[in-house]
């Protein structure tokens, strides 16, 4: 068999369509995960013991556990286990939510824990209020900290969506699949595809060193 | 008036007693040297008068409000004692200037105009109105503690506490941070210095406190004390020091 390149111009609109369902449930899925996350590692961080335990619970879940099975997980065990359905979509999104939430909850705490404590303390000894200290001392020094950490796991997730494949989810790489089932073109088509993933994380990777860049590392 | 009274104030960490039981009445007007060797309490009874550490037995009242009180009580006692720390702890994401203008805004509710106008007069007090707009980063560690004396200052307090404002300086970056308490004190402002600087407890200290395994063991005026030891432990620490 030939290669033949023109055959990734015949197939890019439908690809591109899938890349546009991979951006969105990346998309929708990081902004969930960041502020679950958020929150999460917040109260691993100062939350008191019941918090603290909470949060640890669903961090060591989350990463002990295959995104794959977490996915197939909320789109078939849940109807059955509470009487949830949800489309495809939904599942997808969510699970991203929920995996890059335990991660980022881990970025998150380690951050704010590595500003030093005598940063806290120069605040409250001022008279702040604790959470007045978190939003104006410590969050703003361990936001700029978190962007590296950040900017990895929202690579990572973004190229996890290709996993939805399993609970057949139109994202790219299941329409990669689709293309190949029905034209046999590998070379092209998987070429084709690994591209636009490169080109997806490259931006996210510019967007990233941007805001690195225009905040110095304190 | 007293402005700090201990009472019978213990704090404990897991079974380590670092304060035993201390009394201690300070007044207004009052420049308090701590000194004693490193473990007997000294940082530590500084830090429970801002609740940075909290009592574990007694209690211990700062301008008539007990450590004890709550949160809210806490905060307003940390409006009225200023702290300087080892570390400067400077904000390192705010200039000089954002550093001593945060106070007034965030904890007075001072406009940003107002809080500017005061933050400049005070770092011309401590010499430093030039370096209003560097970083931390850009300026001298005797310089930064300058910066955060003025810090303390510009939420008006009624005390000034210091743990080892020097110890982290060289030897001609004390006199500049020295200089400036001096400068305070003769204004009149009541302070709790920790030091091992003994020129300048006795040239500006009114009052001396050696502390040893967590209790006062000697209180007085600090020229008759550095003097003439009253103490055979006390004169041993003086020999280290100096």
């Amino acid at each position: 068999m030939q290669i033949d390149w023109s055959v990734i111009l015949t197939f890019l609109p439908q690809l591109l369509a899938g890349a546009k369902i991979t951006i969105l449930i990346t998309v929708i899925g990081l902004l969930g995960g960041t502020i679950i996350g958020t929150i999460a590692g917040l109260m691993r961080a100062y939350g008191g013991p019941v918090l603290n335990a909470i949060a640890f619970v669903y961090v060591e879940l989350i990463r002990g556990t295959p995104i794959v099975v977490q996915v197939m997980f909320l789109y078939f065990a849940m109807p059955i286990l509470v009487g949830l359905r949800i489309d495809p979509m939904s599942a997808a999104v969510l699970a991203i939510v929920v995996n890059a939430g335990a991660y980022i909850a881990e970025i998150v705490r380690g951050a704010f824990l590595s500003i030093s404590k005598g940063l806290t303390e120069a605040g409250l000894a001022l008279g702040l209020p604790q959470w007045k200290v978190l939003a104006y001392i410590v969050g703003p020094l361990a936001f700029r900290r978190l962007i590296p950490p950040l900017g990895n796991q929202f690579i990572v997730s973004l190229k996890d969506t290709s996993l939805f494949i399993v609970i057949g989810v139109g994202e790219l790489t299941r329409t990669g699949q689709e293309i190949m089932a029905s034209n046999f073109r590998a070379v092209e088509i998987w070429t084709a595809v690994a591209v636009i993933y490169l080109f997806l994380t490259g931006a996210m990777t510019i967007v990233l060193r941007t805001i690195e860049k225009r905040m110095r590392i304190l | 008036m007293s402005i700090v009274e201990f009472r019978k104030t213990s704090k404990q960490f897991g079974d380590l007693k670092v304060l035993d039981e201390v009394d201690l009445s300070i007044d207004i007007g009052e420049v308090v040297v701590l000194i004693g060797p490193s473990g007997s309490g000294k940082s530590t009874l500084l830090r429970c008068i801002n609740g940075l550490e909290q009592i574990t037995g007694g209690d211990l009242f700062m301008d008539g409000i007990s450590v004890r009180a709550g949160k809210a009580q806490l905060r307003l006692i940390r409006q009225e004692a200023g702290m300087v720390f080892q570390q400067f702890n400077l904000f390192p994401q705010m200039t000089a200037l954002e550093n001593v203008a945060f106070g007034p805004r965030k904890v007075r509710g001072v406009s940003a105009a107002e809080a500017r106008a005061q933050a400049l007069a005070l770092l011309e007090k401590v010499g430093l109105k030039d370096k209003a707009e560097r970083y931390p980063s850009e300026l001298s560690g005797g310089q930064q503690q300058r910066v955060a004396i003025a810090r303390a200052l510009a939420v008006k307090p009624k005390v000034m506490l210091f743990d080892e404002p020097t110890s982290a300086l060289d030897p001609e970056l004390k006199q500049e941070v020295l200089n400036v308490m001096r400068q305070l004190a003769q204004e009149g402002m009541t302070m709790i210095v920790v030091t091992h600087e003994m020129a300048f407890a006795k040239q500006v200290g009114t009052r001396l406190i050696f502390m040893e395994h967590g209790k006062i063991s000697v209180d007085g005026p600090p020229r008759e004390i550095l003097e003439n030891p009253p103490n055979e432990r006390l004169r041993d620490f003086l020999q280290h020091v100096e």
